[in-house]
């Protein structure tokens, strides 16, 4: 990076800035926050909104912070009457073709152009006129998409396309008329959306929010003649905290147990418990592979918009995917069984509830080939700003509630379990397994340091015996794209790779709470401080290998039998098939 | 003439430009064709198409030279007579001769004559409607590819940029930044691979200039953009235009196979190490396309939409590498310049704006179609002189420069010279060139809200000022024109105005508001008569008439039949009245009166 200093001015005060630094960026080092909508640190310069002007001596026009290079004696006023009222009134133009339903919208007092607005002063309209009037698209079970609410920020359609690689998004239609939507405008069940949810996490208003079926689920919860059973994902304890204000990182597990009871679920279960199982039955695929020279490298497959990403665009892949069913649907699907069986319960009177840091897994949850006796092996999904919210309307004081542990049988876990939550975390789970598993000793390096950590693609080795085993870990589906040509141009590179569908892994899912006052969503400060609460709950526990999960041997003791049994596969595992949408071509296959 | 056109008796230029072809010139060739043959006269006269000749009101228009003789309003019999007589018995055809002594007809008294080149106003136009657009040999017969032949052999791509600064030229294509800064900037830029971009994606309403420049004389374009090429290191030109221009289409992708079998375009261009090649880019007809950045969008294949600048195209434009962008004009421009040189072309114009500038005069005025004049002409020149002044006696009221991104200009601006300087300083804008003319008939709360209509619907959609504001804009004008305008709303206007022009993307939004503020500037009492007094001066105004019936009335109660809501009442032979709130003002009984005893004001 070109480090030379470029000396500006900023409303009449000289400060240091370097070149190739936009307006928006030096001033942020000094203390100017100059306000802004479209602008997203992570996605690229759109320039669109128009929100973040400012006026440079000798520019004729005002000029986008976001968008402007400094240099050398440039004049820059943020704040002088004249851009305060453009900015003012740039931001009336959204309004007056906004919803005037702040108090009945899901973003309420979460939402980026309310705070906006709020800072501008807008209290009167001057341009009020004609507003556009759409009808929402329901028909995803993850997505709902209500164009009404969208201010063309165009952050959804950017990280869609730049950070996800799946271009979902697109405009339609010119000017006033201009709308984000689907290509052919498909409903968004039928268009490619791999339904991470990614597009809720940036859009600054509820232009795109979850399937939310909070409503639904009190209703049962009410209902005396159900057993009411709910798992929690490891990364809605990352992240849970935030959406009542706590510092991001805070590790809530015993908080969300005890609210979820109070919440009238009968059985509180751990996910990670199931990433344990996952671990066994993964670890035991690819060292079968392995030995018997089968098609690898094997591919995860517990991140359910890389599932849906992989169907419609990498079908060339499908042998390479792990048969393991996602943590949540092992859970789930246990719950049904072997659970049931045990407590001797009627498996069609449980409602069986996932809680989870992700939108995708609503999607999933419907899946038809992940039935159990032509059950739902999950009947329902919310989010961790869905549980939040739940908690919150139910009026229980999560923040200062008396921790809980899990139930059991389905709630003790090792380490191993909880790092499922951040990227890298289910290879680094998987090794410290198939280690022990193929050379009957147990891992020194527990942790491996090679496989964490937030650039998009990540390699490590391993050797085990006298075998180097060659891993890779994607995070987000656009690395995971990238990571796949890869291996198309060199399939003998890796042999066992983890993908995760977002940006961080489930961390940063599509189900996490709303970035606060004072950050950005996808922040990754705040993501690493949610990895770091996995890590410190990993660190802690005295159990790391999902292979030394006392409950885990159990239930194959009682159970299973052993991993990759004929009941483990009748249970645990499922297939996958292509899956084109409307105006994708299948792909030759370069996978042999 | 070329050489294989020797021994032609006469040469027939007929216009083809986008009215005469309305008028059926297309039959009128047929028809031409076909006579000749009656008379064995068909390898003895030769037929040139030609573009837009301008004078379209008179069009179909057929030039016989030598001799110049010019015949509008062509219909069968005419070409019939014109063949007959005039091709056959060398006697002219008195009867269908235009022969007006405005310096607009004067232009064409210089056809034949191959020597133009400096002593004319037309530069760009030059060839136009003088030779054969379809004929690589006509086209080298007018000095053709001599410009580019020099420059491969004489010049190096230094001297040819410095030849391009010195000349003064400045874009055509509407905001006047230098060219010959644009090629350095471009040349100076350090990658293996650059573009050269033509820019024809005219779409200025009524605009159509670039499209008869091409359809006259494509070689002229071409030989600027390889020009282009060999000055800033580029191996690739391409020209977009717009695909609502099939003939304009048809002649360059003739015109590059030409030059292509001629060796001008391709591996070692006339044997030296340069190398180039033209491709064709269709684009779909939005207007925000003419911008550059969104232009280059489309050429890569995304939804044409604009882009923040910096990085400019010279620096970051096509598939990211450094990017030359003229538009038509401006090309056309190069050859002569290097043929005839910067120091020749400098003394053409004013100080700050060199060369000719091409129009298309239209509207409330005599004569319309594509003019070129120096730099510096009056307007008063153009609309009087060349324009031949206003028709049926009414008064000149206005004229509209630079199309929708344009203003308009009134009756005490008629002295302002043509240079950018000077438009931009009275309100309008150079734009492409559209030149429209405005009479006391004309509405200008009514122009400016047709103006706005078009930016608002053609607005690419991205930044908030553009898509937000200038429907705001429009709605608050079309309630002006509807009659329920409040004093607020100009305020609301000149905000807006002020806002979308100064924080808008790009140039589409920052001269969408022009048509609105220059009409607020010149015209506020229109805009004050709609609100206050709900009158509208020009009658333009639907919502502001009102309907009276006048002592002419006989009570023949034809009116009150023909009102569709029954405003009208009266018994037979006695005056009628018109109930005004019943009225909907839909003109019925204005036409229906034989009487002529019904007034709208």
């Amino acid at each position: 990076m070109d480090t030379t200093t470029v000396n500006i001015i900023i409303d009449g005060k000289p400060y240091a800035a370097r070149h190739g630094q936009t307006i928006m960026q030096a001033a942020d080092e000094h203390g100017f926050h100059i306000p802004r909508l479209c602008y997203h640190p992570r996605l690229s310069i759109e320039g669109a909104c128009r929100v973040c002007i400012v006026e440079v001596e000798g520019a004729k026009n005002y000029v986008a912070s976001c968008a402007f290079p400094v240099s050398e004696g440039m004049k820059i006023h943020t704040n002088t009457q004249e851009i305060r009222r453009a900015r003012r009134d740039i931001v009336e133009l959204i309004l007056d073709n906004h919803p005037d339903d702040c108090h009945t919208c899901e973003r309420d007092s979460n939402c980026e152009l309310q705070r906006l607005a709020a800072s501008m002063g807008i209290r009167n309209r001057h341009f009020k006129g004609e507003k556009k009037h759409y009808e929402k698209d329901l028909s995803s079970a993850s997505v709902i998409r209500d164009p009404n609410k969208c201010i063309l920020c165009q952050r959804c359609l950017r990280i869609c396309s730049e950070v996800q690689g799946v271009n979902a998004l697109s405009h339609a239609f010119r000017g006033f008329q201009t709308v984000v939507m689907p290509a052919y405008n498909l409903p968004f069940a039928e268009s490619v959306c791999s339904t991470c949810g990614q597009c809720i996490n940036v859009c600054p208003t509820a232009a795109f929010v979850e399937k939310n079926c909070t409503q639904e689920l009190f209703e049962k919860l009410n209902d005396p003649s159900i057993i009411k059973v709910v798992q929690v994902a490891p990364s809605v304890r990352a992240a849970i905290g935030e959406a009542f204000a706590l510092e991001p990182g805070r590790n809530m597990e015993g908080q969300t147990a005890a609210a979820l009871r109070r919440l009238g679920f009968d059985y509180v279960f751990d996910t990670q418990f199931s990433a344990d199982l996952t671990i066994m039955e993964e670890a035991s695929e690819f060292l079968e592979r392995f030995q018997n020279k089968d098609r690898l490298p094997l591919i995860t497959s517990c991140s359910s918009a890389w599932m849906k990403m992989m169907e419609q665009f990498h079908p060339d892949f499908i042998p390479n995917i792990s048969s393991c069913k996602s943590p949540m649907v092992m859970m789930g699907t246990l719950v049904k069984t072997y659970f049931a069986e045990k407590m001797k319960i009627d498996p069609a009177k449980i409602l069986s509830v996932g809680c989870m840091c992700c939108t995708a897994k609503k999607y999933e949850a419907e899946r038809p080939e992940l039935r159990v006796n032509n059950m739902a092996a999950v009947d329902m999904v919310i989010t961790t700003r869905e549980l939040a919210w739940m908690v919150k309307s139910a009026g229980i004081d999560f923040i200062n509630i008396h921790p809980e542990s899990f139930d059991l049988p389905l709630g003790l876990s090792s380490g191993g379990g909880a790092i499922f939550g951040v990227t890298g975390g289910v290879m680094e789970s998987a090794i410290r397994t198939a280690y022990e598993m193929y050379t009957g000793e147990t891992l020194v390096d527990i942790e491996i340091g090679a496989l964490r950590g937030f650039s998009g693609i990540r390699e490590g080795k391993i050797t085990m015996d006298k075998d180097e085993i060659r891993v890779a870990v994607a995070h987000g589906l656009g690395n995971a794209s990238e990571l796949l040509d890869i291996v198309r141009k060199n399939p003998q590179r890796y042999h066992f790779i983890e993908i995760m569908g977002c940006p961080g892994g489930c961390i940063g899912g599509g189900g996490q709470p709303y970035a606060g006052v004072n950050s950005m969503p996808l922040d990754e400060n705040i993501l690493k401080k949610r990895a770091e609460a996995l890590y410190s709950i990993d660190r802690a526990k005295t159990i790391r290998r999902s292979l030394d999960n006392p409950d885990v041997q159990r239930m194959y003791k009682e159970y299973l039998g052993s991993p990759l049994s004929q009941r483990a596969h009748d249970l645990l595992h499922t297939h996958y098939a292509p899956k084109l949408p409307q105006g994708i071509l299948p792909i030759e296959s370069t996978v042999k | 003439m070329a050489e294989n056109t020797t021994g032609y008796r006469y040469y027939l230029t007929l216009c083809d430009g986008p009215t005469c072809m309305q008028k059926a010139s297309r039959t009128m060739r047929e028809t031409l064709e076909r006579e000749l043959a009656r008379l064995h006269l068909s390898d003895k006269v030769r037929i040139l198409v030609s573009g837009c000749l301008g004078m379209c009101q008179k069009g179909p228009i057929l030039i016989v030279n030598p001799g110049y003789a010019m015949y509008g309003r062509l219909t069968e019999e005419a070409v019939v007579r014109i063949v007959e007589e005039h091709l056959f018995n060398n006697r002219p055809v008195l009867d269908f001769i235009i022969d007006e002594d405005h310096l607009f007809n004067k232009f064409y008294r210089v056809f034949g004559d191959v020597n133009f080149f400096g002593k004319q106003m037309r530069i760009a136009l030059r060839n136009c409607g003088v030779i054969d657009p379809e004929s690589i040999d006509d086209y080298l017969c007018v000095r053709g590819y001599e410009a580019l032949a020099k420059v491969l052999s004489v010049m190096t791509p230094w001297e040819v940029i410095a030849e391009m600064k010195k000349s003064g030229l400045r874009g055509r294509g509407g905001a006047g930044f230098a060219t010959g800064v644009k090629w350095e900037l471009t040349a100076r830029e350090k990658s293996d691979v650059k573009y050269v971009i033509c820019n024809a994606d005219e779409g200025d309403p009524g605009a159509f200039m670039d499209r008869s420049a091409i359809e006259g004389d494509p070689h002229t374009v071409i030989e600027g953009i390889i020009i282009g090429g060999y000055a800033v290191g580029a191996r690739n030109g391409i020209i977009y235009i717009r695909a609502e221009y099939p003939l304009a289409i048809k002649r360059l992708e003739r015109a590059i196979a030409a030059a292509r079998a001629a060796g001008l375009l391709g591996q070692n261009i006339l044997g030296t190490a340069f190398s180039f090649d033209i491709e064709i880019r269709l684009g779909a007809g939005a207007f925000v396309c003419g911008e550059e950045t969104a232009l280059m969008h489309s050429i890569e294949g995304h939804r044409g939409m604009p882009r923040p600048r910096p990085p400019y195209p010279s620096a970051s434009g096509l598939f990211g590498k450094p990017t030359l962008i003229n538009n038509v004009e401006t090309w056309a421009n190069v050859p002569v310049i290097i043929l005839d040189g910067a120091d020749w072309f400098a003394t053409l114009g004013t100080k700050t704006s060199k060369g000719t500038k091409v129009f298309a005069l239209a509207g409330r005025v005599n004569n319309t179609g594509l003019i070129e004049v120096p730099m510096g002409t009056t307007i008063r020149q153009i609309v009087f002189d060349i324009g031949g002044g206003v028709p049926d006696g009414r008064r000149f009221k206005a004229v509209q420069i630079g199309g929708p991104s344009g203003g308009c200009l009134p009756e005490q601006y008629l002295d302002t010279q043509i240079d950018y300087e000077s438009l931009t300083q009275a309100g309008a804008f150079m734009g492409s060139g559209g030149m429209i003319v405005m009479d006391e008939t004309s509405c200008m709360v009514n122009i400016a809200r047709y103006f706005l209509e078009f930016t608002q619907d053609e607005s690419c959609g991205k930044c908030t000022p553009c898509r937000e504001g200038t429907k705001r804009m429009l709605e608050i004008l079309t309630r002006i024109t509807e009659g329920s305008g409040t004093a607020e709303d100009i305020v609301r206007l000149e905000r807006l105005g002020a806002l979308i022009k100064r924080a808008s993307l790009c140039g589409l939004g920052q001269s969408a508001p022009n048509a609105v503020l220059s009409t607020l500037r010149h015209f506020r009492e229109e805009y004050e008569e709609h609100i206050q007094h709900k009158r509208c001066r020009a009658g333009v105004c639907q919502a502001m008439l009102s309907y009276a019936i006048t002592d002419a009335c006989t009570g023949c109660g034809a009116c009150r039949k023909a009102c569709p809501v029954n405003a009208i009442s009266g018994t037979q032979k006695t005056l009628h009245v018109i109930d005004q709130k019943a009225c909907i003002k839909c003109n019925n009984c204005f036409v229906t009166c034989k009487f002529e005893a019904i007034t709208k004001s």
